[in-house]
């Protein structure tokens, strides 16, 4: 830790809203009490390409309670489409009669009870002109382009094709990721009230001021006439970082009426209206020379996206500087298809780009005939292979080290096949895991009452996450309190910005807003104490005192109490806001979040240094040796990430993303029909996630890591890093129990027949 | 709300007297009868739910548990009441001991939630979990809509059925249990709307889709099952039922087996096979049972066993891979049921 002086942030802290949770009083967004309500049902489209020639409507409006329903001949005009979150065009709803993918929202039935507008948006008929839709990877119809250099970038270092050409020892191989989606347990839910011409927007939301700003911009209202106020998150993953069509339509529902709208979409609604993973293709080639030192590095890789929308993920900005290499050529193309237009799910480029990498790795160990933790030895690197900057920190190899110790990786026999536990087949495999430091600029507001309590304000979220827990750990540690002498109050955009929570930058971004909001309250304390007359700490450099304990401190063992060092300042509250601009980003940057615009500074944006996590993870897995059905008994992960500001949410953080590794290399598909290009498998009983019984032992290893060049708090983030290397260890794995080389997940019984 | 009909029968005859109020014109009863009988709801509320039942009566039989939610065992056999609970079955100390296989089937099944709530009755009822069957917005379908041909045959199938499929219908029977009672030679005990009693074979029960899928049992509107009888035999105690899943716990079967053998010295005298999840009705495999009969259990038996098993096997592109899992899974389940202490 940069400073030394923190006493709370890093000791483990239960959560300070868990009492709320756990009893109930935690509201969700669609618990937000709001007066006599109408509730709203959608009509999504049955087909993924075509045009809507038009509605028969009679049987609906003769629904009992029935009172609007909204289409694109009504109220298209009414919301301009929403923007996208990244280059291109976006897919419409109820702007246009347009049908670009299945589940398309295209009507909105409006009603006295939530069951009644559900019967009468099963009696809207619907007639279609339909067009045949492309699927997906390899259909007829879709369409294929280079990504251009944009938000996301290639790089090109060295000769990577003549450098492969003339490796001594290769691997060459194509992989894929398939179709999953977030599926929180909170459903997608949207309730508004307009009071004149002020609108309330009650919805789970990663970001509260873009969801404002996109809002305003489709309703072509200022944003300061839009209140949004998301407290608690059933779990997000991404899902609700962007605003998504739905918004808008019940905004204007509720106009119409001039009533409350309240919207809760169904669980298979939630696998089209908002964003997923989508399913990518890769081209991996290494090249090594016999002693296993990498001489080139190529990765080519395909994603699926909607007809209008360039969104990408481009994991090569990560797979092109996890290990030292002097020639490195990446690209990203981009495949149209009659899909919705997917975004960001836990690690969004790291979770479908480090799996091939991670397997090639255990591929070319293979063929060096070397052990795979040492191939990654070798090519460790302090400097950034892509740009040639240092790493601010980067300790793969220690969490290669102590999970290897933990997990017992010497007893390793590498020869697959060996390893036998009666009819089982019993496998050994590991990867690294990558993820950037990114960091957002954010406001915070604390107030410290003359009872010695504090209030900590900010525009942050806390998707499920533990943000409510570091934000008071952290206000506690600066300003010497006790947690539970701080109150925080998150999720509204009456509240001082913060920025996106997503790319594990939230509680960086945050907690070092929190902390020089914090500063400001000490600076005031220790001017008022040291210019006093009277005061213990009279004449004392202001600088050196510090908040512990309940007190003022100089570093002599003078002290005065906070109650009273407050009242030199002032005898109502010592109320102080500050704003933090992570190095690398433009002071205009908090500007932007405040108009609800992304700012963030990534692990490979900064001029100074490459800011990145690195992990290391070890699986064991059970193949049966007739039926082939796959089991992970165990699993060891560590994780360096600089400053843990709570080593008990992080647990759970790391521990999560584990478990979903395991659920996305071995049970989680969306299956789409490969004519009518619509999902088939859109509920939890069959989108398949590990139950209980699929998690064994999950062990997580926190390695120290100090980072003072990261951010003033040392933080990297962790939030997504658990994930990232599952996919290749448990591939990787299979091969060792089976000899059986899967390029392609979720690693299923057929694969291994 | 869809409006429908629902009342509590407060007895059997109370039951069948309401059913037969809601019987439907001559022609179209086979379908679906109108008054459907409501044991957990885990199965028919959810249908009702996702827009693919509509009944316009439901008619409780909860209260019928009375008479026909009793477990009784002798000499002869097992009587299972309909109304019995999934959870009864699975933990009654007689069925673990003398029937392993059945129990497995239902400890296996779904989860203890839906255990303690389901019927057997309702659980051999259970209709295919075919994602174009439940979903309505998709229109072809034989078995949710005759005629209107069938999605999945080019679609997503990998959890099809490979058994008993037609070129009409190949979806697949979900569960696991009613594949023990086929394999055991269970009878079904039904009563008649007009109070008469019918007792037919299990294996009778189900129909194959063949040209009308929508049909899937070979009840009559107003029937009501009140139990199921397990004949014993010297093969009971030696039966298993191995479940083959994507996940550990809490998913229906890619592949099942029942096994129920009667070893002399290692060679089977008599066995009973059962097959699930990749079959379109609850499946007994006589095939599989006569190539084991007088042979020793062995590997080479046991794999051509499950060779004639599967010799009928018909796949559809993404669940070509089911015969061989199949066979993989009899084996599987023939060797560790030759290998169980009794
Ligand atoms: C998520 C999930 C997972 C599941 N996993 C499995 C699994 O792995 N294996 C498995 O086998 N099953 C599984 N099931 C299915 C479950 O076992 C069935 O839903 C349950 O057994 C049905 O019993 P019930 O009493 O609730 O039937 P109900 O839903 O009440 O009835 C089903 C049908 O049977 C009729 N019926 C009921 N009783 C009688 C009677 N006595 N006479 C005539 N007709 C009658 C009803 O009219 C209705 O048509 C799962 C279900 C769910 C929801
Ligand atoms: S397999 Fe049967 S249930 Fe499934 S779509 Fe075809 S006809 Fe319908």
């Amino acid at each position: 830790m940069p400073d030394g002086n923190q006493t709370i942030i890093g000791q483990p802290a239960i959560r300070i809203d868990g009492r709320a949770k756990v009893t109930g009083m935690a509201r969700y967004a669609s618990d937000e009490v709001v007066a006599n309500p109408a509730h709203a049902f959608l009509v999504t489209s049955a087909i993924a390409r075509g045009r809507i020639r038009g509605f028969r409507l009679d049987a609906a409006r003769a629904v009992p309670g029935i009172l609007d329903i909204l289409m694109h001949g009504n109220v298209g005009g009414e919301a301009e489409k929403p923007k996208p979150m990244s280059g291109g065009d976006t897919t419409t709803t109820l702007e246009s009669d347009r049908v670009w993918h299945d589940g398309q929202i295209i009507a909105v039935v409006l009603a006295e009870s939530f069951e009644a507008a559900r019967e009468a948006a099963h009696k809207v008929e619907v007639d279609y002109e339909a067009e045949p839709p492309s699927a997906t990877f390899g259909s007829p119809g879709v369409e294929e382009e280079v990504r251009k250099a944009g938000e996301h970038k290639d790089y090109k270092v060295g000769d990577a094709e003549a450098s492969f050409a003339v490796a001594e020892v290769k691997v060459d191989a194509r992989y894929g990721t398939p179709t999953q989606h977030h599926n929180p347990i909170e459903l997608f839910t949207t309730t508004c009230e307009w009071r004149g011409g002020k609108l309330t927007v009650y919805e789970p939301s990663q970001f509260v001021y873009g969801l404002r700003g996109s809002l305003a911009k489709q309703l072509r209202m200022d944003p300061g006439d839009i209140h949004v106020v998301s407290r608690f998150v059933g779990g997000a993953f991404g899902s609700r970082g962007g605003i998504t069509a739905r918004t808008a339509w019940i905004a204007v529902a509720a106009r119409r009426l001039n009533r409350p709208v309240r919207l809760v979409a169904t669980r298979d609604q939630g696998f089209t209206i908002v964003t997923y993973r989508a399913e990518t293709r890769h081209h991996i080639q290494l090249g090594a020379t016999r002693d296993g030192r990498l001489t080139a590095l190529r990765h080519e890789g395909w994603e699926v996206t909607s007809r209008p929308s360039e969104y990408n993920v481009s994991g090569t900005e990560t797979t092109a500087r996890v290990y030292a290499c002097p020639n490195i050529l990446t690209k990203v193309n981009i495949v149209h298809a009659d899909r919705n237009t997917p975004g960001f799910m836990r690690a969004p480029p790291e979770t479908p780009y480090m799996f091939p990498l991670e397997v090639a790795m255990d591929e070319l160990a293979v063929a060096l005939n070397m052990d795979p933790v040492e191939l990654r030895r070798i090519n460790d690197t302090q400097t950034d292979p892509a740009t040639g900057k240092p790493y601010s920190s980067r300790s793969l190899m220690p969490c290669f080290d102590q999970a290897a110790e933990r997990f017992g990786w010497k007893g390793r026999n590498p020869a697959p096949g060996t390893m036998r536990d009666g009819d089982w087949q019993v496998g050994w495999g590991c990867a690294t895991a990558a993820y950037p430091a990114n960091i957002g600029p954010a406001a915070a507001r604390v107030t410290l009452t003359l009872e010695g309590k504090a209030r900590v304000q900010i525009a942050a979220h806390d998707i499920g996450t533990g943000a409510y827990t570091v934000i008071a750990i952290t206000a506690a540690d600066r300003l010497g309190l006790e947690i539970g002498k701080v109150v925080v109050e998150l999720g509204g955009s009456e509240l001082p910005a913060a920025g996106l929570a997503a790319g594990s930058s939230h509680t960086a971004g945050i907690c070092n807003a929190v902390a020089k909001a914090c500063e400001g309250v000490r600076q005031r304390l220790a001017q008022a104490a040291v210019t006093s007359n009277d005061g213990p700490l009279a004449g004392q450099d202001p600088a050196k005192l510090t908040l512990s304990a309940g007190a003022l401190r100089a570093p002599g063992g003078a002290a005065e109490d906070l109650p009273k060092a407050l009242a030199r300042v002032t005898t109502g509250v010592l109320e102080v806001y500050a704003e933090n601009i992570p190095k690398g980003l433009p002071p205009e940057s908090i500007g932007k979040v405040y108009q609800g615009q992304m700012a963030m500074s990534r692990g490979h944006s900064r001029e100074d240094a490459t800011t990145y996590t690195f992990g290391a993870q070890f699986v064991e897995v059970r193949v049966h040796a007739l039926t082939r059905e796959v089991r992970v008994p165990r699993a060891v992960g560590a994780f360096a990430a600089g400053t843990i500001v709570n080593p008990l949410t992080a647990h759970s953080q790391y521990m999560g993303g584990m478990i979903w590794g395991i659920s996305a290399a071995l049970h989680e598909a969306t299956e789409i029909d490969p004519h009518a290009a619509r999902y088939v498998n859109d509920n939890i009983a069959e989108y398949l996630m590990p139950v209980n019984a699929d998690v064994r032992s999950i062990e997580v290893i926190m390695v120290p890591e100090q980072d003072a060049q990261v951010n003033p708090l040392g933080i990297k983030g962790i939030g997504e890093i658990g994930i990232v290397g599952m996919n290749a260890a448990i591939s990787n794995a299979v091969w060792h129990a089976t000899g059986r080389r899967i390029r392609d997940l979720p690693i299923r019984i057929e694969d291994l027949l | 709300m869809r409006p429908f009909d629902y009342q509590q029968a407060q007895g059997t005859a109370a039951a069948l007297a309401l059913a037969a109020q809601h019987l439907a014109p001559p022609g179209e009863e086979r379908i679906l009868a109108p008054a459907q009988y409501l044991a957990g709801g885990t199965n028919l509320l959810d249908l009702m739910k996702i827009g693919v039942a509509h009944p316009p009566a439901l008619i409780n039989i909860t209260a019928l548990r009375q008479d026909h939610g009793r477990i009784e065992t002798d000499a002869s056999g097992l009587r299972l009441g309909a109304l019995a609970r999934m959870a009864e079955a699975a933990e009654h100390p007689a069925v673990l001991r003398d029937y392993p296989a059945i129990a497995q089937s239902l400890q296996l099944a779904a989860s203890q939630q839906l255990r303690n709530m389901a019927t057997l009755g309702g659980n051999v009822l259970q209709r295919t979990r075919c994602n174009y069957f439940r979903d309505p917005s998709w229109q072809a379908c034989n078995k949710r809509v005759p005629g209107t041909g069938c999605a999945a045959m080019a679609g997503v199938n990998r959890r099809l059925a490979v058994l008993g499929v037609s070129e009409h219908c190949i979806a697949h029977y979900p569960g696991d249990f009613a594949n023990v009672l086929a394999a055991l030679g269970a009878e079904v005990e039904i009563l008649s709307s007009d109070g008469t009693a019918r007792r037919i074979a299990f294996e009778e029960l189900h129909r194959l889709p063949g040209d009308a899928p929508h049909i899937d049992t070979n009840l009559r509107p107003g029937e009501l099952i009140i139990s199921f009888r397990v004949p014993a035999g010297p093969w009971t105690r030696r039966s298993l039922y191995l479940k083959i899943r994507d996940r550990e716990s809490y998913d229906f079967a890619q592949a099942s087996a029942v096994v129920a053998l009667d070893l002399q010295d290692g060679v089977v005298r008599e066995a009973r096979v059962g097959l699930g999840g990749l079959v379109a009705k609850p499946w007994r495999s006589h095939e599989a049972e006569a190539a084991l009969r007088g042979r020793k259990l062995d590997q080479a038996s046991a794999q051509a066993s499950a060779d004639a098993a599967f010799q009928g096997a018909v796949t559809h592109g993404e669940n070509a891979f089911k015969p061989e899992l199949g066979r993989r899974t009899l084996v599987r389940a023939l060797l560790q049921a030759a290998a169980m202490e009794t």
